[in-house]
Formats: structure tokens, sequence, C-alpha cells
């Protein structure tokens, strides 16, 4: 019994690490068609058919170019921070509800790899260490815009997390608990978060930009001022992590979403599916609909990124600090009074 | 299985807490605190405190020492930029460390502190216990530091404020 | 600004939707190696050197369009039409090396307008890409127009 739960656990994690690497990898190509498209182009095409093997292609040239280490830089460091980067984008698909149960040989199967109690603020968590690859790097590289990257990013990303967590917490007040499985457990059918905490989830959506460094927000690493901000000194696979990280970042924050505020693997009429499936397909196709959400949210990014110019850094500031910190802490205060309201009736 | 796992991590904090003294680089100062802080964090997690643990994790890996990060990569401070003291405030400084130990070594006697240390409640830790509890029996410390925390804010928010009129 | 312009929201939903509609138009793309644009009329490509109606060529090597070069391209040797090579060139001196350094050359066209024998065009296609500069060197045998087929 003890056996057949480490291999199912081990398995889980090595499916949900393969998926988290090749949606990474073809949000890279779906990055430049998006692109394409939203500027009347057709975007890579050459690699494969329709430039399927683009990302194949990127990965491959990535490997084979020379890694620059710049002699006045930290050594040590400037290794660390495209590792950590890469390691702490990873960590927060640990807590996502996948789907539901799966009945395999009259076991059942859970889809999340860990339900922890404080699910919401193990995210939280997380997304606040991810800064740490972007400071320690671009400290590292001994380049004045570098530094500037870093200590933009470090900024930004504490600003940020403020309403982020705020918004949380008005969350947390309408779910009434922090594990991601009964948020996911709550939200079934129709009955989706986002319908309770329009606002909040807004808020989060706006955060998880500035926290995922994506356009309107790529501030750390604007190539029109900074030249490349914290990994101007990067080449070949040390590059190659900082691009894949940010690009699993943006996975997980469309997971992180797509769970929170759009019902995870729900959807209208899954009962029914259920019943007519069986307990494996069902929560399969559970499975499929979080991964559309996922996708619809990742083409979100993409499609902002491509229509809404960056913001001045002191815009950005005042839009953390002096509009959505405000607009977050109403927002709990509205949660709670509509709470009371309705638990007095 | 557990004790041995407690003194494999204590050993570690201790390990990377003397880094922090003795690394010359404060930056390298600050990133071995924050791995102190991370086995804190598993402390508090051996501890069956996820709530606190988290909350060690986001407050002071996340935000705080970042902030730290922040400003000493802001002065960049080399390892030949921090001058060597005089002897006189070495003096000082071994005899105010050594009252210190001697304070903490005393406390943890008069505490018999050695003593197996066994909770009441095991899930004590968990977020809706420690809620309960922290506005039930500890209301009035919780509502006086928020309050602490609060003018802590004005007065930071007051020194910014100074800084733009003189400018 | 009135409120709504302050928020900023309506202005950015507005963009995303014309964003939006550039998806579905039409693709600006041409796939150049498979197809290829069409050159306006004055376009100047790649030199060529003519024939005439006989397949001989027509330059003579007078050295006005190395003279009229303003980029210094073009460097020809001259030698003497030999007997039995009236077939080959229409002048009694013909260019027995005749160079132009694309890498120098601007396109400008002088060298056409120069010609008294209406030997060199540039009608030629884009000139293609190379690796080492002493390959941007095209001597006659990259230049000169192929013989016609004798029919």
């Amino acid at each position: 019994m003890e056996l057949a739960f480490i291999i199912e656990k081990f398995a889980l994690i090595l499916v949900i690490f393969l998926i988290s690497l090749t949606v990474a990898a073809y949000s890279t190509l779906a990055e430049r068609k998006i692109a394409g498209f939203l500027q009347d182009r057709v975007g890579p095409n050459r690699a494969g058919p329709g430039g399927m093997f683009q990302p194949l292609a990127d990965g491959l040239k990535m490997f084979f170019k020379e890694e620059i280490i710049p002699t006045d830089s930290n050594k040590a460091l400037f290794i660390l921070g495209p590792s950590l980067a890469l390691f702490t984008s990873f960590l927060g698909s640990a807590v996502i509800p996948w789907g539901q149960d799966i009945e395999i040989a009259g076991r059942q199967v859970s889809l999340q790899i860990t339900d922890i109690n404080v699910g919401m603020l193990y995210i939280f968590g997380v997304v606040s260490l991810g800064v740490y690859g972007i400071m320690i790097g671009g400290w590292a590289s001994n380049n004045k815009f570098s530094l500037m990257g870093a200590v933009r990013a470090a900024s930004q990303s504490i600003s940020y997390e403020i309403p982020m967590g705020l918004s949380i917490i008005a969350l947390l007040m309408a779910t009434n608990t922090l594990s991601m499985k009964e948020i996911a457990e709550q939200q079934h059918g129709i009955n989706w978060n986002f319908f309770y905490q329009p606002l909040g989830f807004i808020i989060f959506l706006i955060c998880s930009f500035a926290e995922t460094n994506r356009t309107p927000f790529d501030l750390p690493e604007c190539e029109t001022e900074l030249v490349g901000g914290y990994h101007t000194e990067y080449s070949g696979f040390k590059m190659g992590a900082y691009m894949f990280a940010e690009y699993l970042n943006m996975f997980l924050a469309s997971a992180v979403m797509s769970t929170l505020y759009f019902g995870a693997y729900n959807y209208p009429g899954m009962d029914w599916v259920n019943e007519l499936t069986g307990p494996v397909i069902g929560p399969l196709i559970g499975m499929a609909v979080l991964m559309l959400k996922i996708f619809a949210f990742i083409f979100l990014f993409m499609w902002v990124r491509w229509t809404v110019p960056r913001f001045r850094y002191d815009q950005l500031m005042n839009l953390g600090w002096k509009i959505l910190i405000p607009l977050a802490i109403a927002n709990i205060v509205i949660t709670g009074i509509v709470i009371t309201i309705i638990d007095k009736l | 299985m557990s004790i041995s796992l407690f003194y494999f991590v204590a050993f570690l904090t201790i390990f990377f807490a003397l880094l922090v003294i003795f690394s010359k680089n404060p930056v390298h100062s600050v990133l071995y605190l924050i791995v102190t802080f991370f086995t804190f964090t598993l402390h508090y997690i051996m501890l069956n405190a996820q709530f606190l643990a988290i909350v060690n994790f986001i407050v002071y890996m996340g935000a705080i020492m970042v902030l730290f990060l922040f400003v000493l990569m802001l002065l960049n401070l080399n390892e030949g930029s921090v001058g060597s003291k005089s002897n006189l405030l070495k003096m000082v400084g071994v005899i105010a460390g050594m009252c210190l130990v001697i304070t903490l070594v005393g406390s943890v006697k008069a505490l018999n502190a050695s003593d197996p240390l066994v909770l009441q409640t095991q899930d004590l830790g968990l977020v809706k216990n420690l809620g309960k509890v922290l506005f039930s029996k500890f209301l009035l410390p919780f509502e006086i530091s928020s309050i602490l925390l609060l003018s802590a804010m004005v007065g930071a928010v007051l020194l910014a404020k100074k800084d733009i009129k003189q400018g | 600004m009135n409120f709504w312009e302050r928020l900023y929201l309506p202005a950015i939903f507005q963009g995303m939707g014309i964003t939006f509609r550039h998806m579905f138009k039409k693709k600006e793309t041409i796939f150049y190696p498979e197809v290829e644009r069409e050159f306006s009329e004055n376009w100047r490509g790649m030199h060529s050197l003519k024939r005439d109606e006989e397949g001989r060529e027509r330059c003579t090597a007078c050295g006005l369009c190395a003279l009229s070069c303003p980029a210094e391209a073009i460097t020809m040797i001259a030698a003497e039409r030999q007997k039995g090579e009236e077939a080959l060139y229409r002048e009694e001196k013909y260019a027995a090396v005749y160079e132009i350094n694309m890498l120098r050359c601007i396109f400008c066209g002088l060298c056409e307008e120069a010609c008294p024998k209406e030997a060199i065009y540039l009608d030629g296609p884009i000139v293609p890409a190379d690796y080492l500069r002493k390959d941007f060197i095209y001597g006659k045998d990259k230049l000169v127009e192929e013989p016609m087929k004798v029919q």
C-alpha cells in the first residue's frame, strides 16, 4: 500500500513536470505565433509543419551557444541566479489540484501532488521567492543595467505582493478555506469564485502580470532602457533558463487563477458527463477543461503583451500603492459586509 | 527519526547563522540569512505549525529579506569598504555579546527548557485553531501589536513625506 | 479627463479589441524564397553584362562605368579581340576581366547611364548573402548574361 502511494505520487510529479515543461516550451512558440497574428504576420513557420519544432530548435540553439561568465562577476551567484529562478517556478505546481480523484484498480488516486491546508499561502510564498533568482543574477553580473533590473524587480514584486495578498484574503473570507483542493471542490459546476469576487479577480490578475514580469510590467528587463535588464550578461543556457522560468511562471499564474477564480476542473454539466464516462475518463476530462482554462489565460497574457505598452516606473508604483492596495482593502470590506448580511438573513 | 531530523536542521540553522556573521561580503551575509530563515521554516513545519511556517516563509524570506538585499545592492558595499574597527569597539562588542550569551543561557536554565516539550493539542499550529486562539485568548496582545505596526507604518510614511519636502 | 478616461481600462479594452480583430485579417507575409514580391519598374538589382542579338558581348571595356561609379566598385582589364573571336565579342576591344565589388556598390545605376554600348543593366534580382568578403567580388562568370539558346 505504501509503495503504491509512493509510485503514484512519483508518477504524478513526473507527469506534471513534463506537462509544465512542454507547455512552457510551446508557450515560447505560441508567443511568437500570437505576436505574428496580432500584427498581420504568420510567425515562425520554418521548423517543421507550421513551425511545430521551433521550441526544439530554440532549445538546441541555446544549448550549443557559448556560455560566457563575466570575469568580474560573482561566479557562484551568477550560476545560482538562473538555477533559482527555474527552481522556484517549478515549486508552485505542487499544490494545484489538477483534477478530481481518479479510480485506478480500486484505488482513489488524487490528482494533486500534496494538499497542505495552507495551499493558497504556499503559492503566495513561492511567488514571493521567485524574485530572488532575478535579484541574485542581476547583482552577480556586476553590470549597472543588470543591477537596475534587479532593483526594479525587487521593488516591483514587493509592491504588487501586497494587493495580491489582500485580494487573496477577500477570497479566503468568501471560501472559508486555504486548501486549494477544497477551493476547487466548492466551485462545483459553474459556482465559480469569479462571480463572487470580480474585483478581487481583476486585482489578482493585474498583480499576476506584475509578478511574472510580463508586459506592461516588464520593467526589470525592458530592453529599450536597460539593454536586457537582469539578464544583460547572460548567454546560452543560463539565459534560456531565465526565459523558461518566465514562461513557467506564466503557466503557474494561469493555473492559480483558473483554480482560485475560474473553477479549476469544474465545468457546467460535469456530473452528467462524469456519470456517462466513469471514474477514469471523467476526471481526465476535468483536467482537460482546466488545461483549456490555463491556455486561455496564457493567451490573455500574450494578447495583453502585444497590445499594451510598458508602464513608466512612477506609474507602476502609483498603480500598485495608490490604486490597487486601496481597491483591495475596499474589496475586503465589501466582502465582509456582504458575508455578514447574508449570515444575518 | 524526528529527533535526528531536528538535530540535522538545527545544525544547519546554526551553521548558516555563523556563516552570516563570518562572511566578508554583506550580500553573501544576507543570502546566508535567507537560508537561515528557511531552516526556521523547516523547524515550524516539524512542529506542525504550518501557518507560522508559511508566514515566516512569506514575510521574512519573501519580503523583508528582499528589502535587505535591495538596500545592500543599492549601497553596493564591497569587501574592502567596511573599514576595520578600533580595538576599543571590538572590546565593547565582545563584552556586549558575552552579556547576551549569559542572559540567554541563564533564562534557558531558569525555564527548564531542556525538558522535552509536549504539545497539549497537536493541531495548534493549523490556521483555524491559531485564528481562534488569537482572537479569543490573546485578543489584547494581538490588537496591541497591530496598533504598534500601524504606528510604525504611519511613522514610515511621515519620514518619506519629509524627504520630499526638503528635496 | 473624466472618470472613465482616467480609469484607463476602457482604452485598454478598446486596444485589445483592435489587436484581436487583426488576428483574423489577411496576413501580409510574403514567403520569400518560394514567393517573391514583384519588383517595381525602376528597380535596380544585380548587374548583368548584356549580349547583342547574335550573342556577342556588348562591352568594349571603355571604362566609363568604372569612371562614373561613385563607390569605385568596378574594375576591368581590357584585351584586344583576336582573330576567330568575332562571334564572342562585338567590338574590337573587350573586357577580359570585369569585376564588381557588391559590398561597395550602392546600386545607384550611374554605370547603366554611362555605358555607351548599352552593355550593363541593373536588372537582376537581389544580391544574395554570403559568408566571405572575397565572395562578394563578382567576376564575368556571374555578371555576363547567359548566351542565347541556338534556335
